[in-house]
């Protein structure tokens, strides 16, 4: 399979992001003004600082010329992945429910954290942001529980943003986007202390298989 | 061109650890009796249109999930 991996103007996570996808297959930058994907199979929208967050986080790159062929790549069932920034600007595209707010501390957050999946099983990861606050209105919180679009929880006890229900990361409700704030492209070697991440990735081609 | 204001806050109901930031330090600074403090954003602007500026408000400017939206004139202030 072939990933294709944004890069805007402000990306800082996008190498690790290449390599990751590059232990699933072959991996490819494609830049914010490129309006065609070229193919790929899977997105990555990596971690970062698109467009120096200014705004909002994400805000102003779901209008990149990159993100308006994404929209139509979901649209049409391919599967996308967004890593932190990346998950900030689904959730701005209107391709994932909710937002990102300012985390509740007012800090910026470093850490390795330990994330629950869907089917209850671990995964040390680490997390790096300042605005990882996942909130959406109470009902839809329910409806998104209800639907099983949440793909993972901070274990107990190490939410480290205050984030509503220990929310860590959604799908959409067809399920082929999925948005998280940790860092599963900075765990895919022994060397930094994990390789849980590389489970995500293996998860997205294996959707494809 | 017509000159506005946009003013952008958090959605009530929302917690906004900036405004409550602020709030707490206040006392410190002799400033006894201040609450519901609340951060937000202000955006001024000149507009050919002014009639779409609330499409452009919301579509970018402000996230409707999250957030409220003024748009104020200031035109001949």
């Amino acid at each position: 399979m072939v990933w294709g991996v944004l890069q805007f103007p402000g990306s800082c996570d996008e190498r690790d992001a290449l390599h990751a996808c590059g232990l699933t297959g072959e991996a490819r930058l494609i830049w914010h003004e490129e309006r065609d994907l070229g193919g790929v199979d899977a997105i990555v929208v990596p971690g970062g600082f698109s467009y120096g967050d200014y705004l909002r986080a994400g805000a102003i790159a779901r209008f990149s010329p990159a993100m308006e062929a994404v929209a139509e790549f979901a649209a049409a069932g391919g599967p996308v992945l967004g890593i932190c920034n990346g998950f900030q600007v689904l959730c701005e595209a209107d391709l994932l429910p909710g937002a990102l707010l300012l985390n509740e501390n007012l800090r910026f957050v470093c850490r390795q954290v330990d994330l629950i999946d869907a089917e209850g099983g671990r995964l040390s990861i680490p997390a790096k942001h300042g605005e990882g606050r996942y909130w959406v209105p109470e009902k839809m919180l329910d409806a998104i529980e209800a639907n099983g679009q949440i793909a993972f929880r901070y274990a107990p006890g190490q939410n480290p943003n205050g984030s509503a229900r220990d929310i860590a990361g959604v799908r959409n409700e067809a399920g082929n986007v999925l948005g998280l704030m940790p860092h599963p492209e900075h765990a895919v070697d022994a060397m930094t202390g994990s390789t849980d991440g590389l489970q995500v990735f293996e998860a997205v081609a294996g959707s494809l298989v | 061109m017509a000159k506005a204001r946009v003013l952008i806050r958090p959605k009530e109901g929302i917690l906004d650890p900036q405004g409550k930031a602020v709030e707490r330090a206040l006392p410190a600074l002799g400033f006894e009796g201040v609450e519901h403090v609340r951060v937000g954003r202000m955006v001024e602007l000149e507009a050919e249109d002014p009639a779409r500026l609330p499409e452009l408000c919301e579509k970018l400017l402000a996230n409707p999930l999250i957030e409220d939206f003024e748009i104020e004139s200031i035109d001949g202030g």
